[in-house]
């Protein structure tokens, strides 16, 4: 089981989303979240005092799939979410020990 | 076409008087209370309109904040208002009108000081056993008119001390303002007393005997309260962001609509055709005024900054209605909409003045009634050729130095005894958890 940790731009979630249940993914988890990259910030203003956007706000998307769905989930969504300008974001892969479905028992594979 | 049809039905309502309600009896008031009647309808609908400018200061307030201090932000102002309302029955409504009856000065030499603790007393119910005066309006009509302007003052030194101010002290505050000092310096003016009679002093709806009352009161309050912590650091101005604008908005667009009867009542009359002119004046103009202040800070922030500040658009629109309010009468559109714009560009430069001096005033409360309001008392010199410019300047003087002074005085007695600021650490986690112990938007609520 991988887990794949994904960084996107806020408008694309709903797009990617579809993507991705399109091609068999049952489930995710979705958090707002705040972070710079290379597309750092910029500057704004507020009642005439300058200061830094240092944090653009990113939808974070968390899936735990088989490790043979991982990379078609990966190259979807890096192709549903790329706007090709900068700050369109990241994906991580990382190895899962165990999963479990709380409400059957179910371990691993099956509680996926 | 249109006519031929009305003839026959507006024949027949003439004719209805004399068909049934002649043998009825006759309901209509005298000739002589017709003015009564109107100008004390007219004061009970302006005055519920200025009654809900505390609704207004409250949103706009509740906007700019941070969200960890709006409860406390909205606990401010209920208990704000309810005090004033108070105070200014118990002390300030006849401190502020003595009727010739000062306790220092006289009416032809000018009064200084009125009656000290003599509560408000309105006529008996049905006017029983009284002659009520017929020239103005009823007295709880003038009353609960005035109490507004009262509760205004208050409104605007809440919004300065936001985020950092301890509760009581701060309500302490507000009853020796709305109970001493906002009704002995207006009845310098209102009252028939020295500024009026002495000095021709002219401030039609107190652009300086209400607003910048509040702006003066909110200035001393904030010189010796401090800036919120982290606000100026190594000589830069940290922005800290309203939390809901739409709410700031929303409070602004109800102070503008409630500035018509804070303008527009205090014509003071109804009872005569060339009076509700005037008022139809004043309302038109005050609203100009506010278009013309909300617009000049539009252009003037997307000319300095590149983009719109609406925050200083919301001020802008304030400030506009604040410029005017000395002489809602006398300018036509034009001049008016240019005073309103003249104190719509005062904020957008007075706002980060104030910062450079590392005067921290969270919703720009001084900006926009102090400074557009010395603005505004200047501006009657414009329009109405009864001002002078001593007359003025003097009275801006005088009463700006009388409510600094005051006011420093009663923050120092408050700060040295119980002390006006909350802990460091309370502060910093917010007066809604700190002082108490609730949020104004529980972000993760048990279900």
């Amino acid at each position: 089981m991988k887990l794949i940790i994904a960084t996107i731009k806020p408008f694309k979630l709903e797009e990617v989303r579809e993507a991705l249940t399109t091609i068999g993914v049952r489930g995710m988890m979705v958090t707002e979240v705040k972070g710079f990259g290379s597309q750092s910030g910029h500057t704004e203003i507020y009642r005439g005092a300058e200061y830094a956007v240092n944090f653009v706000p990113k939808v974070k998307l968390e899936l735990v799939v088989t490790a043979a769905m991982a990379d078609e989930v990966v190259a979807t969504i890096a192709k549903t979410a790329r706007t090709e300008k900068i700050g369109d974001g990241k994906i991580f892969v990382l190895d899962v020990e165990s999963a479990l479905r709380v409400r059957t028992g179910e371990t691993n594979d099956d509680a996926l | 076409m249109k006519i031929l049809k009305i003839l026959p039905v507006a024949a027949a309502l003439m004719a209805l008087p004399t068909l049934g309600l002649a043998q009825e009896a006759d309901m209509t008031p005298p000739n002589e209370e017709i003015g009564f009647i109107l100008t004390s309808f007219m004061f009970l609908v302006c005055g519920f309109l200025v009654f809900w400018m505390a609704a207004g200061f409250t949103m706009l307030e509740a906007g700019l904040v941070r969200q960890k201090n709006v409860a406390m932000q909205l606990t401010k102002n209920m208990g704000l208002f309810s005090l004033a309302a108070i105070a200014y029955y118990l002390v300030g409504y006849n401190l502020m009108y003595p009727l010739g009856s000062w306790s220092i000065g006289a009416d032809e030499t000018g009064g200084y000081l009125g009656i000290l603790f003599s509560p408000a007393i309105m006529e008996a119910v049905g006017l029983a056993d009284t002659t009520p005066d017929l020239t103005y309006s009823s007295v709880g009509a003038d009353f609960f008119f005035q109490l507004m302007f009262c509760a205004t003052t208050a409104s605007i030194v809440s919004g300065t001390l936001a985020e950092r101010i301890k509760l009581w002290p701060f309500l302490i505050f507000v009853i020796i303002l709305t109970a001493f000092i906002y009704p002995i310096q207006a009845s310098w003016k209102w009252g028939g007393g020295f500024l009026d009679t002495q000095f021709g002093f002219l401030d039609f709806a107190g652009s300086t005997v209400v607003h910048s009352v509040g702006g003066w009161a909110a200035l001393a309050g904030a010189l010796i309260l401090g800036p919120r912590i982290g606000k100026y650091k190594d000589g830069r101005v940290i922005p800290f962001m309203g939390s809901n604008l739409p709410l700031a908005t929303l409070g602004t667009f109800i102070l503008w609509l409630g500035w018509f009867g804070f303008n527009g009542g205090s014509q003071l009359y109804m009872d005569t055709a060339g009076n509700v002119a005037d008022i139809s004046r004043i309302f038109a103009n005050t609203n100009t005024a506010a278009a013309g202040g909300a617009l000049a800070a539009m252009i003037l922030t997307q000319v300095l900054y590149k983009k719109v500040d609406l925050t200083m658009v919301l001020n802008g629109a304030l400030a506009g209605l604040v410029s005017i309010t000395a002489e809602p009468l006398t300018p036509g559109l034009g001049m008016a909409t240019l005073i309103g714009a003249v104190g719509g560009i005062i904020v957008v430069f007075a706002v980060p003045f104030l910062d450079k001096l590392k005067i921290d005033d969270v919703v720009g409360a001084i900006p926009v009634h102090l400074f557009a309001g010395i603005w505004g008392t200047l501006a009657v010199l414009l329009t109405n050729p009864d001002a002078t410019l001593g007359g003025q300047l003097i009275s801006i003087i005088v009463v700006g130095v009388f409510v600094f002074v005051a006011s420093g005085v009663v923050w120092f007695i408050l700060k040295a005894t119980m002390g006006i600021r909350v802990t460091e650490e309370e502060e910093i986690m917010g007066l809604d958890q700190a002082e108490l112990g609730m949020e104004a938007y529980p972000e993760f609520a048990n279900r």
